[in-house]
């Protein structure tokens, strides 16, 4: 084995394990994070890069071209397809109240409605009522009649 | 185009990169470069593009390869920042501090545009769209780990100057001037 052989052996089990162990913090965040939006986070971030770097790693490993392509292909969709099912997640959270609004120190796309969520923690079943049911009944109702 | 063109011409024009595209990815998987492979390639772009047809993208989009190049950078760049930066802040004893919600107000008025911007705010440091309102153009994000004020007005900047590498790199001249006209900096 030449010396250029085992710095490219190096370089891929460098990027390799650097790769998995972002894949782990992914995990590990999903469990240490308090909610569905803040877990979504790690479930993106740390997982698409980990990714890469694990097809890096191969790409550098792996003899011929025909593999290469296949991992570059995988890495595409990777980056296409994370941020849109993080995106479809968190939204379907937000709007069955799965926020932890405790821990927000802002919520803008909130700011102007009369119900809000006091007793909702953000880990309430998926079909949990409205906890204010009057309240939001007249605020749909406000909201036909502006349409 | 002066000369009247047939419908079936027109959606063919529309549907050419997502053609090109799909032979692309139909070459990319046989992991090898033929004839065989390219025009069974073109068979099959074909008869998913008749079988699945996807309604055409609005807007002249086009590819500028210096602000390209910056908004490519700029994205790698941010991509491997926000990879160890959330890693870090899932190992760390402390956890995470409290988060939040703002929305901000984009200046484009593009489909593509904004799907570019949402897709790669995704991946950027910090942010997570959770909603695009496409009439009044704001975008809501959730913001991780934030401690003060300066840190939301410091992510409603990262957004927009994003929003403006986006622009500049794929946008139609008139969108670009558009981002000038409301004060869209050259950063």
């Amino acid at each position: 084995m030449s010396a250029l052989e085992m710095v490219r052996d190096a370089v891929a089990i460098v990027l390799l394990l650097l790769g998995t162990f972002l894949c782990l913090t992914a995990g590990l965040g999903l469990v240490r994070f308090p909610d569905v939006l803040t877990r979504m986070h790690a479930g993106t971030k740390p997982q698409v890069l980990g990714v890469l770097l694990i097809m890096v790693g191969a790409a550098i490993r792996l003899q011929g071209w025909s593999a290469t392509w296949m991992l570059l292909l995988v890495a595409v969709f990777q980056m296409l397809t994370a941020p849109v099912s993080a995106h479809m997640i968190s939204r379907v959270a937000y709007r069955r109240r799965h926020v932890r609004r405790d821990r927000l120190m802002v919520d803008e796309l909130n700011s102007g409605g009369g119900v809000r969520d006091r007793v909702y923690q953000g880990d309430e079943p998926a079909d949990a009522p409205p906890e204010q049911p009057g309240a939001a009944l007249a605020k749909s109702r406000e909201e036909d009649e502006a349409r | 185009m002066s000369e009247p063109v047939s419908p079936a011409a027109h959606r063919l024009r529309h549907q050419l990169p997502l053609l090109v595209w799909l032979v692309l990815v139909w070459n990319l998987l046989w992991g090898t470069w033929s004839w065989a492979n390219l025009i069974s390639g073109a068979a099959v772009a074909l008869g998913v593009t008749l079988l699945l047809p996807l309604p055409p993208v609005v807007g002249g989009s086009r590819v500028r390869p210096l602000p390209t190049l910056r908004f490519v950078g700029h994205f790698v760049a941010d991509l491997v920042r926000s990879g160890a930066l959330v890693a870090w802040q899932t190992v760390r004893p402390s956890g995470i501090d409290r988060s939040a919600i703002i929305t901000v107000q984009l200046r484009t008025d593009s489909d593509l545009l904004l799907t570019i911007l949402a897709e790669s705010l995704t991946l950027v440091p910090g942010s997570m769209v959770i909603d695009l309102d496409r009439e009044r153009r704001t975008i809501s994000l959730h913001v991780l780990h934030v401690r003060d004020e300066a840190d939301l007005e410091r992510q409603r900047a990262a957004v927009l100057a994003e929003e403006n590498r986006v622009v500049r790199a794929f946008g139609s001249p008139e969108e670009v001037a558009a981002l000038d006209a409301a004060g869209g900096r050259t950063a």
